[in-house]
């Protein structure tokens, strides 16, 4: 029997950037009307040895189970999670340095200058992971002081600082294009590179028995808008990915659903290979950088780090089915129709009740939920409350009323079933994908058989309707 | 609380209560809505 395809491969990683806090969105704004924030807002920038014995950190590159974090004591920057290491079982914490260094690997355009300190040092850790090659990290020319900071005096380009410092700079695309701002291009930069960090990182976990020719198409689903003044949303992020890591056989296409996106990729991928178009597809999705610091001003009020300093890059592999690895089932889709309306309770019939019914399950025949999965710390200072748990509550509160569990039940439930909030406030990367990775090794290692994948974008945002999205997938062992 | 005659403001959440919703229930209550809107905060 044919089964449907599965998912083979997942890279998590992550990329510390302190130094480009101040250009995610609210920082950005925040430091326009009052420049005097800024000495506020770099005290409570963390250390990179901060970010990476981070708990939900070492979490998200897969050195613990997310569950796990329930038993160490709150607040989780308290304590560096002992044994961290930048090197994770799923993907690399890269440093801001090696950040920098990528951005110009990946810049085709010649926007971005840095200074050779930086530039050798990056090329120094870039190899070291494995994800660049020494010939490649020569060939990228160092950046005089003058060509630096001219532009930047011209306001024709922005600082790239490292601690502080002045280290490089990124250049507007065009003098009065403003889809190609120096900021534009920096945002949608910074989600190639990371998209390219993740890429690579599959590519290196497979290389035992594929080549990079090997993967045939690329799909992305992240958040950026790549274009120019006739065409800002244009997109297709994933072909420069696909380039940028070495895919040369390749081709692809993003797929945007706001923070639904990258699920989307995910069903689409299994999609065309179940066709038989493909034999296999990378799914890749970048950071936003407009999200670092997003909710700086909560964490610099109550003396906290600023938490929000990574960017988060995922990519998966989906290939035609094989026995040893989890399958999509493209058979039970949740998906939420125009028709569903936007009431919690209609998302979650369907998104989680939708595909149950098609599947034959119980709520408790699905090991795990992944949902929205916000690390908590982040949100909870701002007022946002915990965000995984309000959807663990939800999905629970619609099986007691529809008596598949009784509501003395449910904290039992929602503490088998669901997990902790431990990604980063990435948007698309934090709906669900993040969890792929984790449930592929616990279903490798005959601890899972099914978890349930759901999404959701909020398409309102946009102002082109009041609508939000979801979607979800059951993958299976 | 009486809704019944008033002019309300609404702002929902995509993971609380969404706008939409909210206003349906307002609606119901007999007020009227000057503006509605969903934020996420995430």
């Amino acid at each position: 029997m044919t089964r449907f395809p599965v998912v083979s491969a997942v890279a998590n990683v992550l990329a510390h950037a302190p130094g480009l806090v101040p250009y995610g969105s609210k920082p950005l704004r925040d430091l326009a009307a009052d420049p005097g924030l800024a000495s506020a807002l770099a005290a409570r920038l963390r250390s990179y040895d901060a970010a990476v014995g981070y708990p939900p950190n070492q979490a998200f590159i897969g050195n613990r189970d997310p569950e796990t974090l329930r038993a160490l004591p709150r607040p989780w920057f308290g304590a560096p999670d002992p044994g961290a290491s930048s090197d994770g079982a799923f993907g690399d914490l890269i440093d801001e340095t090696e950040l920098l260094g990528l951005l110009k690997l990946c810049d085709r355009a010649r926007l971005v200058q840095l200074d050779a300190s930086t530039l050798t040092a990056a090329g120094a850790g870039l190899v070291r992971r494995g994800l660049a090659t020494p010939e490649e990290m020569a060939a990228l020319a160092p950046a005089t002081a003058a060509a630096i900071d001219q532009p930047i005096a011209r306001g024709e380009a922005i600082a790239l600082r490292v601690d502080g410092a002045v280290r490089g700079a990124i250049a507007r695309g065009h003098e009065a294009d403003e889809a190609l701002t120096a900021n534009v291009l920096l945002e949608n930069l910074a989600a190639k590179a990371t998209g390219v960090l993740a890429l690579r990182r599959l590519v290196r976990q497979v290389a035992h028995r594929l080549a990079p020719d090997d993967i045939e198409f690329v799909i992305a689903g992240s958040e950026e808008a790549v274009g120019d003044r006739y065409q800002r949303g244009g997109g297709n992020l994933a072909k420069a990915i696909a380039e940028s890591a070495g895919l040369g056989r390749a081709t692809g296409f993003d797929v945007k659903s706001f923070c639904a996106s990258t699920l989307y990729g995910v069903v689409n991928a299994a999609a065309l290979v179940q066709a038989g178009l493909f034999s296999r597809i990378a799914v890749v999705a970048g950071g936003s950088l407009a999200k670092l610091g997003m909710k700086y001003r909560a964490h610099v009020a109550k003396q906290m780090p600023i938490l929000e300093d990574v960017l988060a890059g995922v990519a998966i592999l989906v290939e035609r089915g094989s026995d040893a690895d989890p399958v999509v089932r493209l058979d039970t889709l949740g998906l939420h129709t125009i028709a569903t309306g936007s009431s919690q309770q209609a998302v979650v019939e369907a998104l989680v009740m939708g595909p149950l019914a098609k599947a034959g399950c119980r709520l408790a025949d699905v090991d795990r939920y992944a949902t929205e999965m916000h690390n908590p710390e982040v949100t909870e200072p701002a007022g946002s409350g915990d965000v995984p748990a309000g959807n663990y509550r939800l999905i629970a509160a619609l099986g007691a009323l529809r008596g598949e569990l009784a509501r003395e039940a449910m904290p039992e439930f929602i503490a088998a079933h669901g997990m902790p909030g431990y990604a980063p406030t990435q948007g698309h990367i934090a709906s669900a994908v993040c969890y792929l990775a984790h449930a592929l090794r616990a279903m490798r290692a005959g601890k899972m058989k099914r978890a349930l994948f759901m999404a959701k974008g909020s398409l309102f945002l946009g102002r082109m309707t009041e609508a939000a999205d979801g979607v979800s997938v059951l993958v299976e062992a | 609380m009486k809704l019944d005659g008033k002019r309300v403001l609404v702002i929902g959440e995509r993971d609380g209560v969404s706008a939409p919703a909210i206003e349906a229930c307002v609606k119901s209550a007999g007020a009227s809505i000057l503006y509605a809107e969903t934020l996420c905060f995430v």
